[in-house]
């Protein structure tokens, strides 16, 4: 079957390769690639940046996941009822679904930019400097937050909007007949329904927060300082700017367990409760 | 129920409806302040004027700066190239997955599950030297390739397939119909909505895809516009915020103007996909 060979040729080969080539050297001129063993696994670890863009990864992940999937759950739940123009809005929040990274960075570098950037001109007005957002690395990371929650939370809305309209009217109805109030009745009977989709969602945001990084090409390079590098532009840094394939192979094996993690827990834990059949 | 606590709800609804859309508000302001920039004269940027003049010079600088033509045109036969050996291989795929029950068919699906989780854009690196091995680094069907044995178009296909009543398959092999016959003429026409909402899917990812366009090519020729677009958006080129603006809008544009025609089928497409 054609769709085994590729698979095999994209997905299984390259895994495996991966895990051979990072016990490489980098092949020099004068020295043709050899066996190092786990050296260069050795240097990963002994590589600061490696930690810094780790932990960077992390605090990405932790920044952006809850905040998306709350407002995500707060657009569904006002989508979800009947308010006037609800197509419209429903609409607004999913349009920068449809937007190509890329296109989203480009419009938020304006926002960014300092001094004649649109947040400092709108700070100004109240009497504050500007600042420039990208080029500290003590707001680089949070403005990048910002700007990944305005393009995710309206593509986890989708989920949630579509596991509310599963849930039947009559649960409502008879909570309201019991006297409960909203809070109460989205606290302990809509949430508790909605838990398979919130694991489905962070399955797939915290797989996103690994294999997102087109808006660093445009916005920071990963700059200033490696202080908004995330894994994935690093390996790409590694491989493709300073051509060390081995240790990019090696970096790449972290993410491929750190995946390989997400993926046995949405086996494990996500399969029992949920769809799948 | 008594009047105060009508009242109560109606003011309740009201707030609601009205937080709702000052958040839609300051959802779409960010688009909507790129079309600003993209019709006005460069001053006018971060002056909002009602009485700006609008232009098209932005849009006419943009152009003479990048093919942004030739980006689109490779973008579309990328993304149409995909999708058709994506439904291709998919289907075929699907269907001995749904209908037949081969040695080890279970270890295989598994594995081909792995690429739900690991997407060929976390294997930069061994794809990219797989790709210079068989020399397709800088084609279209290079950048392709990795994505056109897709796990999730099996994976949804395989769902609507197994959905199938088997009296329909048998029917039809009662009617004469081979394998391939009874695939094309029950299989593939009930599982329309799937097919639909998968191909809307990939389109949007495909079309808008970077890291992996972003390696592979290196040429006028086969740039799609995500990359395009990333490398005329680079601060050191010195272009100006209204030029730019431009130039996103008219790499987004196609794919917008589909999703404001055809919202309800995108919404529920993506949907569709997110609950199976």
């Amino acid at each position: 079957m054609p769709a085994a060979i590729l698979l095999i040729a994209f997905t299984h080969y390259p895994t495996v390769a991966t895990v051979i080539d990072s016990l490489f050297s980098k092949a020099t001129a004068i020295r043709p690639s050899r066996f190092v063993g786990l050296l260069n696994y050795q240097r990963m670890l002994d590589d600061p940046i490696f930690w810094k863009v780790l932990a960077n990864n992390a605090w990405f992940a932790l920044g952006t996941i809850p905040t998306s999937i709350a407002l995500a759950i707060v657009m569904a739940l006002f989508v979800n009822r009947a308010i006037p123009g609800r197509s419209l809005v429903r609409m607004a929040y999913f349009t920068p679904t449809v937007l190509p990274m890329i296109a989203v960075a480009n419009i938020w570098l304006f926002f960014y930019t300092p001094d004649i950037g649109l947040i400092d001109q709108i700070a100004g007005w109240f009497g504050f400097s500007g600042h420039n957002w990208l080029g500290d690395p003590n707001t680089v990371l949070p403005a990048i937050m910002v700007m990944t929650v305005w393009k995710e939370a309206g593509f986890f809305m989708i989920f949630y909007l579509a596991a509310m309209q599963n849930i039947p009217p009559e649960l409502e109805e008879a909570s309201r007949l019991e006297g409960a109030s909203r809070w109460y009745y989205f606290r302990r009977v809509m949430f508790p329904l909605l838990m398979p989709t919130t694991l489905f969602v962070l399955v797939n945001a915290v797989l996103n927060s690994f294999k997102l990084v087109d808006h660093l090409f445009v916005l920071t390079k990963g700059g200033p300082d490696n202080a908004s590098n995330l894994l994935l532009y690093y390996i790409f840094e590694t491989a493709f700017s300073y051509f060390e394939t081995h240790f990019a192979a090696a970096l790449t094996m972290v993410l491929l367990v750190i995946l390989g993690v997400m993926a046995l827990l949405q086996f494990f834990v996500l399969d029992k409760r949920v769809h799948y059949r | 129920m008594n009047p105060s606590r009508s009242l109560s709800q109606m003011i309740h609804s009201f707030l609601e409806t009205g937080a709702a859309w000052l958040l839609a508000v300051l959802w779409v302001s960010p688009l909507v302040y790129a079309f600003w920039a993209a019709f006005h004269p460069g001053e006018y940027a971060v002056n909002f004027d009602l009485l700006a003049p609008l232009t098209l010079d932005n849009f006419r600088e943009a152009l003479s700066q990048a093919p942004f033509p030739r980006y689109a045109l490779n973008t579309f036969i990328l993304v149409s190239t995909i999708l058709v050996a994506q439904l291709v291989l998919c289907t075929l795929a699907a269907y001995a997955f749904a209908r037949y029950r081969f040695r080890g068919h279970r270890i295989a699906f598994a594995l081909v599950l792995v690429q739900l989780m690991i997407t060929p854009e976390i294997l930069i690196v061994e794809n990219y030297s797989t790709l210079a091995r068989f020399s397709l680094v800088d084609t279209i069907l290079g950048i392709g390739l990795p994505y056109m044995a897709s796990a999730f178009g099996i994976f949804l296909l395989r769902q609507a397939f197994k959905s199938t009543p088997k009296e329909l398959e048998e029917a039809a092999r009662l009617e004469g119909c081979g394998s391939m016959g009874v695939l094309w003429r029950v299989y593939v026409p009930l599982a329309r909505p799937t097919y639909l909402a998968y191909a809307l899917v990939s389109i949007s990812h495909h079309w808008n895809n970077f890291l992996w366009p972003l390696i592979v090519t290196n040429s006028v020729e086969t740039r799609p516009l995500t990359v395009g677009l990333g490398i005329f958006g680079a601060p050191e080129s010195g272009v100006n915020w209204s030029v730019i603006s431009a130039a996103t809008l008219l790499s987004v544009a196609p794919l917008l103007v589909a999703f404001l025609l055809f919202q309800r089928q995108f919404v529920q497409s993506f949907m569709y996909a997110g609950i199976k």
